[in-house]
């Protein structure tokens, strides 16, 4: 069993597979279960994340009205004006946006590491899904790759806001959706590494401060600057670029961040854009009153 | 290692918008519902910390109701359960509580009918994953994503042994056990985790053993 990402890797080249196949072969092991078992449990995640960012882009609306309808304007954006940022990045936006959106609004999502980080995973997959046309068989790849990396962030750091910060969920989200579209594009496990390593260390210190203590605001457009993120890096590790500090050390590192942040900031609702004026109002109407202040 | 499998990372598949305040509430009061054994005519739920701060917007009543009508965590019908109780005749009330608990999502589930109540607590400690810490009064460390079976008997010797002894004949493997008891010699909770679902005929032998007063499962 790998108990970091430098033995992820090691065993991934010294076989000479795929880091997705790691994680394939572990999952039988540990689960004793046929690799139609496993692979076919990931294949009905998959249709899951596949409905839910359908049911985004036709538009949904979250029970308290902070959150919805933003995925369908990026679309609309899209099919009217060629994106500053490219396409295949601003799909990616749109379909992480859509993904967390129908979470706000109670639809059915496959957590990736968490609900509220659920967006970046699928986001990204269903963009660079078109530029890259992979079977059926890779997209599910895809997810074992991304639970690879996901796999040593949540066992030698955390995936949970009220414990790490939005690092420890948007972040280990991105750095996963990085790794795995290294893979699919081709490049080695030492870049999809990289990619994960590029990607956290951009979202370091990241705090948890959701307005009204909901899965919203800021949390959907977290997601969609995950994603972005994620592609970001995935390029700049298939061009060859490498992280001066091992992807080991950056999940340490954002671990030890974790841990000094103040309470205030980890998914209590009590600082940062909770705590704004506008946060607090926001709040008080979601309520019909306003949270009191411990 | 916490996490153990590739979809501890990759899921749950659940119904929004959030691990902890709507799929772990989900399993709370599933686990209520498997406790008790039948669907409930009431039900008080008290909620604390977060989730008496926040569970109109998490959806944490809904998806705790959910769990009392046994709807799975990815059950599309947890949206509507409010409506489906109150159209089943559960009669189901809130109480937003002031006071301090260790930890921050912990929900206090009264439930019954005409014939006998339950009463458990619960937290949600993240991901979607649940703990049951108290069962009727009995401190105890629940999963309640493992199968278990329960049950409360007299605080004599000779009990535990009869129940293992059945376990081991039906070739059922122990991965968690503990027992507790308010008082010594008085009755006594003992819980019992496995790695597969009880069959219904195993549990009325269980339940026909010696000092045995009362059985309940949690299933898979």
């Amino acid at each position: 069993m790998f108990r970091n990402v430098a033995e992820l890797v090691e065993m991934a080249e010294s076989e000479g597979i795929q880091i997705s196949e790691v994680m394939i072969r572990q999952e039988m092991e540990v689960k004793e279960k046929t690799r139609e078992e496993v692979v076919g449990q990931m294949e009905r995640n998959l249709d899951v994340m596949e409905k839910a960012v359908e049911d985004g882009l036709k538009g949904v609306k979250s029970h308290s009205g902070l959150t919805g309808g933003d995925a369908v304007l990026l679309q609309e954006y899209m099919k009217n004006h060629e994106p500053l940022s490219g396409t295949i990045l601003l799909d990616a936006v749109s379909k992480a946006v859509a993904t967390n959106e129908v979470n706000a609004a109670m639809g059915t999502i496959c957590a990736t590491p968490t609900a509220g980080s659920a967006g970046c995973v699928p986001g990204t997959l269903f963009a660079v899904k078109n530029k890259l046309n992979p079977t059926r068989e890779q997209m599910v790849r895809y997810l074992f790759t991304s639970g690879a990396f996901g796999f040593v962030v949540a066992n030698n750091a955390s995936i949970s806001g009220a414990a790490g910060g939005c690092q420890a969920e948007v972040g280990s989200a991105a750095g996963m959706a990085a790794a795995a579209i290294v893979e699919m594009a081709g490049g080695t496990p030492s870049q999809s590494a990289e990619a994960m390593a590029i990607t956290l260390k951009n979202m370091l210190g990241l705090v948890c401060d959701p307005v009204a203590g909901l899965v919203e605001v800021p949390c959907v457009k977290r997601n969609a600057m995950g994603a972005s993120n994620a592609i970001t890096a995935a390029d700049m590790a298939l061009a060859g670029i490498t992280s001066r500090i091992p992807c080991d050390e950056v999940i340490d590192a954002m671990y030890k961040i974790g841990q000094t942040m103040p309470v205030a900031l980890r998914e209590t609702a009590q600082g940062g854009l909770a705590a704004t004026p506008t946060g607090r109002e926001l709040e008080a109407k979601v309520y019909g009153i306003s949270l009191k202040k411990e | 290692m916490k996490y153990k499998s590739v979809f501890d990372i990759m899921g749950p598949v659940m119904i929004g918008p959030s691990s902890s305040h709507t799929a772990g509430a989900a399993r709370i009061g599933r686990a209520a519902r498997n406790l008790f054994g039948r669907e409930p005519k009431w039900a008080e739920i008290h909620l604390y910390g977060s989730f008496a701060r926040t569970y109109k917007g998490h959806g944490t009543d809904v998806a705790i109701v959910g769990g009392l009508l046994d709807y799975d965590t990815h059950d599309t019908r947890i949206r509507d359960a409010l409506d489906t109780a109150k159209q089943k005749g559960m009669k189901v009330r809130f109480h937003e509580e002031e006071s301090h608990t260790d930890h921050p999502n912990t929900a206090r589930i009264r439930i019954g009918d005409d014939k006998g109540d339950l009463e458990l607590v619960g937290i949600s400690i993240g991901g979607g994953m649940a703990e049951i810490t108290e069962l009727n009064g009995f401190e105890l460390r629940l999963s309640g994503s493992h199968p278990a079976v329960l049950l409360i008997h007299n605080d004599r010797y000779g009990a535990i042994a009869s129940v293992t002894g059945i376990l081991a004949r039906h070739e059922i493997n122990i991965g968690h056990m503990e027992v507790s008891r308010k008082q010594e010699g008085q009755q006594a909770l003992m819980v019992i985790e496995v790695d597969q679902n009880i069959d219904e005929s195993i549990l009325k032998e269980l339940e026909r053993a010696d000092h045995i007063l009362q059985v309940a499962k949690i299933v898979d």
